[in-house]
């Protein structure tokens, strides 16, 4: 295998790592905080997407052209409009849910995710069909050998590691973080510090749900397709690997992006056998990872949630 | 048997008794309704071709009914099967179980109606395939019950590989989705193209909904084919040609008939779809012999999505249907031994003769090429005339 092939596996592992670990860095979050599993997630990302989508069309049809105008009006009406989404579900369906058992938040919001991602299928135009989502990064290209590596994935990937770093610098330096972080680690106690708890909450599904946003914008502008059952693999992929990166670590979340794109990518590229089997491959892998580790690579510390 | 109102008066006023009260039963009561059913994918992502056969079998429904000379007013009953063998198999029994129902068309999805076949044969339904292609619904069992009117894969792929390999295409490399449809069109299309003289460098399963073929492709781009074949329906195709230019893979893009929809160029828009080849049972629904009819009726029935491409199919399925039930009687086991004795019978894509295994044997297939975002028949098309060009053979 020559030096070009490998490089275009790495890059595209790299993309897919980068888009994986955003996903489950909400995962990730949600359970620190409340110790619940949202499993709309996937379906959420999705709207956020069509979110942005629409925005474009309306931008488009008021005559704005230039692309980076355009991407920041998306990702201002995506990331905006999925956050305060995100904070709706945890404020009428995941917070009076919590004396009730964890299986009821984790069935209410499977379902709600069938319910937005049947939505959006029967009541977008055209719902049911693929979309072509515009391409509104340069699409130039460097061809090294068999390897031809694009400008709109390099920024891609440079936008979502930059979207990462952000996140980790909000959760370890900022006010916001410290309190996302002693709810994390005992609310009861970061109540009695005159914490407000409902908004903190709020405030952590805001953010992981526009993040999950950005991934499907980052989805959307690296494949310029969007489709209403897009959701539903990331958000098992996203889920997958926060639990084999440790759920509730923030760290582990990234690190479980990047080795389930990793493994999917050498399931195709390196197995004798045909592709088709890459899934099975990379799954049966996340199984005996769990089985070996339980709690996840980066095990979440009692004191050191999120 | 037919009457106009003048004999029928003249009977009445020369016949006994009872054939009058006969007579006078027909014209004083209203028909007879018979129940009809429909199935196809109405939502998910091949849900355009399935909208367009339900509106097209429900033209064929109206049309018979605002016929005075037809002997039964029709209803149609239309399920959604999601495309999805689980989903195909509920509203499969809900139909056989009505016993209202004289007969059904049913399916574009092959791994749907191969769920469903035993399901018509248990309750003895007459159930005609609209769209599916996988040879194994009609061939793979001795159901009565079961017959098609579109052809099979079978012929399209024969004629899909002499035709690529008559333009000088050499090497090929397919991906084809792992359902029965996918893997069915990737051993036929392999099978021919070795028979034509081709090679198939590269056959790789992908599962249907798979998001991301950049791993697949990058193999592709090292194998360096003249053809990239995608074998699997129009979701997957979008996206296996979009990641193709992202690889900067130069190669023809060649689909099968589940990609030949308007959805096509709605999920890829701009200029990636042109050039992209395609084959499809039949011909195009206005150079089909009762086309011009269909498409002006069609148009006349104020549907609000087009009839795409196996609409035609769908029409004619229940044409054939209504034609069996005005003929025999809504009797499911009477249709069943009148479907087994079809031979010429006249519809808008041509004649109809089931062979023993109640498959339509005539094999029309037409090429087309995507020409400014829609899809043109290869003749017809700028490419056969040589004013634009695909991609060389290597």
């Amino acid at each position: 295998m020559d030096f070009g092939l490998i490089a275009q596996y790495l890059a595209n592992g790299i993309l897919l790592g980068t888009m994986y670990a955003l996903v489950a860095v909400g995962f990730t979050l949600f359970f620190g905080v409340l110790d619940v599993i949202k499993f709309s997630h996937g379906d959420v990302l999705m709207l956020g997407t069509f979110i942005g989508f629409t925005a474009w069309m309306g931008l488009a049809a008021i005559g704005v052209t230039n692309p980076w105008v355009q991407l920041l009006g998306v990702l201002i009406c995506s990331l905006g409009g999925t956050a305060l989404i995100g904070a709706a579900i945890a404020k009428w369906l995941v917070l009076p849910l919590k004396k009730a058992p964890q299986l009821n938040t984790l069935l209410i919001t499977l379902m709600l995710g069938t319910a937005i991602r049947e939505a959006v299928r029967l009541f977008y135009p055209n719902g049911s069909n693929p979309k072509a989502f515009p391409a509104l990064l340069p699409d130039a290209a460097v061809e090294l050998g068999s390897f031809s590596l694009r400008a709109d994935s390099v920024i891609l990937v440079l936008a979502g590691l930059g979207l990462i770093g952000v996140l980790s610098l909000v959760i370890n330096r900022t006010r916001l973080g410290l309190a996302i972080r002693a709810v994390a680690q005992d609310e009861e106690t970061a109540r009695i510090m005159g914490i407000n708890y409902t908004l903190v909450v709020l405030a952590t599904f805001a953010i992981g749900s526009g993040v999950a946003a950005f991934a499907g914008i980052m989805n959307g502008l690296y494949y310029n397709e969007i489709n209403f059952g897009m959701g539903l693999i990331l958000g098992l992929i996203g889920f997958s690997a926060a639990i084999i990166g440790g759920l509730g670590n923030l760290y582990g979340a990234i690190l479980g992006g990047f080795l389930f794109a990793g493994l999917q990518v050498i399931g195709a590229a390196l197995l004798p056998f045909a592709s088709a089997y890459k899934d099975v491959f990379a799954f049966a892998v996340v199984i005996a990872l769990m089985a070996w580790k339980p709690t996840g690579l980066i095990p979440e510390r009692s004191s050191d949630r999120v | 048997m037919k009457f106009n109102i003048g004999t029928k008066f003249h009977r009445i006023v020369l016949a006994a008794g009872a054939c009058a009260g006969l007579a006078c039963g027909t014209a004083a009561t209203a028909k007879e309704t018979v129940a009809l059913g429909f199935i196809g994918p109405l939502t998910g992502g091949v849900s355009s071709v399935g909208l367009g056969g339900r509106n097209s079998a429900e033209l064929a429904i109206r049309l018979r009914n605002a016929d005075p000379a037809a002997k039964y007013s029709y209803e149609l009953e239309a399920l959604d099967d999601e495309c999805k063998p689980n989903v195909g198999v509920q509203v499969a029994t809900k139909l056989a179980t009505n016993r209202k129902l004289a007969g059904a068309v049913a399916h574009y999805c092959s791994a749907v109606a191969m769920g469903t076949v035993d399901v018509y044969h248990r309750f003895g339904l007459p159930m005609t395939v609209w769209g599916a292609v996988l040879p194994d619904i009609t061939y793979g069992n001795d159901y009565p019950e079961i017959t098609r009117v579109n052809g099979t894969m079978i012929n399209q792929n024969e004629t899909a590989a002499k035709f690529m390999t008559g333009l000088g295409y050499k090497t090929f490399a397919i991906i084809h989705d792992t359902t029965d449809y996918g893997k069915g069109h990737n051993s036929y299309l392999s099978k021919f193209l070795a028979e034509d003289g081709a090679t198939v460098v590269g056959a790789f399963g992908v599962s249907a909904d798979q998001q991301d073929f950049t791993a697949e492709l990058t193999q592709v781009k090292a194998l360096n084919p003249d053809v990239v074949v995608y074998a699997g329906l129009t979701p997957g195709g979008v996206r296996v040609r979009q990641q193709m230019a992202k690889l900067g893979i130069t190669a023809v893009f060649q689909g099968v008939s589940g990609i030949k929809s308007d959805a096509y160029f709605e999920g890829l828009g701009g200029d990636l779809a042109e050039g992209t080849l395609t084959f499809l049972e039949g011909a195009p629904a206005e150079k089909l012999p009762g086309g011009a009819f269909f498409l002006t009726e069609y148009e006349k029935a104020g549907f609000s999505t087009p009839p795409e491409a196996y609409g035609p199919f769908a029409f004619a399925a229940m044409n054939l249907l209504i034609d069996a039930v005005e003929a025999v009687g809504p009797d499911r086991k009477a249709i069943v031994e009148y479907m087994g004795t079809v031979k010429d019978h006249e519809s808008i894509t041509g004649l109809i003769t089931f062979d023993d295994h109640g498959q339509n044997t005539v094999a029309l297939i037409t090429g087309y090429v995507a020409q400014d975002g829609k899809w043109v028949v290869w003749e017809d098309s700028d490419y056969a005339k040589g004013t634009r060009s695909l991609p060389a053979p290597k």
